[in-house]
């Protein structure tokens, strides 16, 4: 294989090419085989690779050709496998795969079937150009390619308007991201005349960085991470995202996508060392998304809104890590994620099947029982997100609490104290969750009651395999893995010796959210209604998520409409161009009504002019013979 | 009266009954018929004013004429056929879809 990384990479392709042209002809048997057979061989490759890297240690590069050359720059598309990539690819490739077949069972009977695979797959293929590209430029195909593959899942079920318009908004707001993020591209080319990654990172690390403000790229890049990874104040697309089918939210806005910020970030990791403003932007902006979207989470009542919520606040956190300098431990978080994320929501997506449409928390509850598969998957994914030990949460969460507080690069108390109170609400809410779905007392319709069956085999074996790697996963010491490629940062020494209560604390962060979401929704209903009672004002700011859709739209999306409708089509398009025209047609047609009288359709009255004419010529040319 | 003249006075004639045929008749046919009375006094002005002068284009411009002709009613004769099966008539005023 002269090529393994362009394979990993056009697999996925193929398959979206063989699903999309003939999948829809070809049957269900034979787009399942595709649309999964492919992306496992290309995991397979990865594992490959991955075995030849920690073989030789030097990262694979593998480039395919040159797209543009011109003044002696050229852009190269071309592959680059390193330690961070591999991390990445096993991710994407791996939780990739297992969605893929849990998605044969969860889409079985939808009607766009093979297009569901073929959109899965090309998906795979964007993000996968993403992860393994060498330079920015290939970076933001994929990012532009997974957008794409984003809107086209988001609105799968286009028939329904509003989901149609929840992929709209998706595409929007991440345009905004984008933009940023080009200019960020721009900027740095003008500076160091290379959009490869490895070049940039080792112009800004080195004694004479290259002239231009590294604080400025970095804000650019950062707000294209905030459209993709949906932090404040760009989040508002990821909640709405949820409209896409279940296993799409798990791979895309929870699993894989959504983190391609926080990959791009530590990425262009020197850029940030060289930066600490830019850094403490990204330290605050993520600790204040973690906090605010832990808190909407409390009170959403949409099983899936729930985990939106928790994805937007747990790559919050990730970006915490960021800020402080701690790269590595924002991709081991990044990883952890991947797993117990992609496990609840997949357990979600079983739950809501087998109440065949049921999403809201309210109408659930007693199911651990019905379906036990579905229930100790989620449960142990729950305790893993939550932080409870040993699971894999709570290992890559006590590092981001600890070096948000020690990190000598931007850590603090004040960031601490945020990232902990999120870290209490994450268990609360998730148990919370936990909860309400699956303990107490039923509380759904004798139909629904009726329907409850646990989901078949490749459904549930997809939820244990993940439910494994959420328990265990923690043990697989990513930072350390990454440290020639990201190192961690110094300590401060006056904060030394708090390591040990660190990890006692954020230990009991998760048992006291576990046992307050016991004691509220585990109880008698009374206690939790008592608390919504007595909170009312703030439940309605939690329930209405701080009105940030209200205020774009009051702010932004009214002005605009506002502009479009009375300046550009009132004034510009119906007064300006319309009338233009409008007058220019209504002289033709007065003009065409008055001459139009000489055409009377009476043959001999023409003759009559003809021969009117042929005199009157003839008598000229008499004339003037 | 030297016959040159009478010949042309003739065309002359044919070619005002044409003329005049063409611009007061209403049936399609008969203003059809009434051209190649007026393209006959054409012809034949061409033809006496020819032998007079002993030219031979006149006698050439005949035959040009006469495929004109021939071709014309070569195409006027369906163009009539199918207006008279779908109007039924052959009366040029029912022929006045283009009125403005």
């Amino acid at each position: 294989m002269t090529h393994p990384l362009l394979l990993i990479v056009l697999l996925p392709l193929a398959g979206f090419l063989v699903n999309g042209l003939v999948g829809g002809r070809a049957g269900p048997r034979f787009v399942s085989a595709v649309g999964c057979g492919l992306p496992i061989a290309a995991f397979a490759i990865t594992v490959k690779c991955f075995l030849d890297l920690s073989a030789s240690g030097a990262p694979i590069v593998d480039p395919v050709y040159t797209w543009a050359a011109f003044d002696g720059h050229s852009f190269e598309v071309a592959f680059v496998f390193d330690r961070l990539a591999a991390v990445m690819t096993l991710i994407v490739t791996g939780v990739g795969s297992l969605i893929h077949v849990y998605s044969i069972g969860y889409m079985k009977d939808d009607r766009g079937y093979a297009r569901y695979f073929a959109y899965l797959n090309v998906f795979l293929f964007f993000m996968l150009m993403l992860v393994l590209g060498k330079s920015l430029l290939i970076l933001f195909v994929g990012w532009e390619g997974v957008g794409l593959a984003s809107y086209l899942l988001i609105g799968f079920w286009f028939e329904d308007a509003a989901k149609a318009r929840a992929g709209k908004k998706a595409f929007i707001t991440n345009r905004v991201g984008d933009a940023g993020f080009l200019l960020g591209m721009f900027v740095l080319y003008q500076a160091v005349g290379t959009l490869d990654m490895g070049t940039i990172n080792a112009a800004f690390a080195s004694a004479t960085p290259p002239a231009v403000s590294a604080t400025l790229v970095g804000i650019l890049l950062f707000i294209g991470a905030t459209g993709k990874s949906a932090q404040i104040p760009l989040h508002v697309w990821l909640p709405d995202a949820m409209a896409g089918p279940t296993p799409v939210s798990a791979l895309i806005h929870a699993a894989t996508m959504v983190t391609a910020g926080v990959y791009m970030t530590a990425r262009m990791s020197a850029i940030y060392l060289a930066a600490p403003e830019a850094s403490q932007v990204i330290a605050v902006v993520g600790v204040a998304t973690a906090f605010f979207a832990a808190t909407i989470a409390v009170v959403q009542t949409d099983i899936k809104k729930v985990l939106a919520y928790s994805t937007i606040s747990q790559l919050g956190l990730m970006f915490v890590a960021i800020g402080v300098g701690a790269y590595g431990v924002a991709i081991f978080h990044l990883y952890t994620h991947a797993f117990f994320k992609a496990c609840l929501f997949l357990g979600a997506g079983s739950v809501i099947h087998a109440l065949g449409g049921e999403q809201d928390i309210r109408k659930m509850g007693g199911l651990a029982r019905r379906i036990p598969i579905t229930f100790v998957t989620f449960a142990v994914a729950t305790a893993a997100i939550a932080g409870i030990p040993p699971l894999a949460g709570f290992f890559s969460k006590d590092e981001i609490l600890w070096f948000a507080l020690a990190s000598d690069r931007g850590g603090s108390t004040a960031l601490f104290a945020a990232a902990s109170v999120t870290a209490l609400l994450t268990a609360f809410y998730m148990f919370r969750l936990l909860w309400l779905t699956f303990f107490g007392a039923s509380r759904m319709d004798a139909k629904t009651e009726h329907h409850v069956h646990e989901s078949p085999p490749s459904m549930t074996g997809v939820l244990v395999v993940l439910a494994i790697g959420s328990a265990i996963g923690g043990f697989v010491a990513i930072p350390h893995y990454l440290e020639p490629l990201l190192p961690l940062p110094a300590v401060q020494s006056a904060m030394a010796h708090l390591e040990h209560p660190v990890v006692y604390m954020s230990v009991a962060l998760g048992f006291i959210g576990l046992a307050a979401a016991a004691y509220f929704f585990g109880g008698a209903a009374k206690r939790a209604a008592g608390l919504r009672a007595r909170f009312a004002g703030l439940h309605r700011v939690l329930s209405g998520k701080y009105f940030v859709d209200e205020a774009y739209d009051a702010l932004l999306a009214r002005p605009l409409t506002w502009i479009s409708e009375r300046v550009f089509l009132g004034l510009g398009d119906r007064m300006l161009l319309d009338g233009t025209l409008h007058g220019l047609t209504g002289f033709a047609r007065r003009t065409a009504g008055v001459l139009a009288r000489v055409q009377t359709g009476n043959l001999q009255f023409y003759l009559f002019l003809a021969v009117l004419g042929l005199v009157a010529a003839l008598g000229w040319s008499w004339q003037h013979g | 009266m030297d016959k040159t003249q009478l010949l042309v006075g003739l065309g002359v004639m044919l070619f005002a009954a044409g003329l005049v045929g063409v611009m007061v008749r209403r049936n399609a046919l008969v203003m059809l018929m009434c051209m190649e009375l007026m393209l006959n006094g054409v012809n034949l002005t061409l033809v006496s004013f020819a032998q007079q002068t002993g030219a031979t284009e006149g006698a050439v411009l005949v035959f040009l004429v006469f495929v004109v002709a021939a071709a014309e009613v070569a195409i006027a004769i369906p163009i009539l056929l199918l207006l008279a099966r779908a109007r039924r008539t052959l009366d040029v005023e029912a022929y006045a879809d283009l009125k403005g």
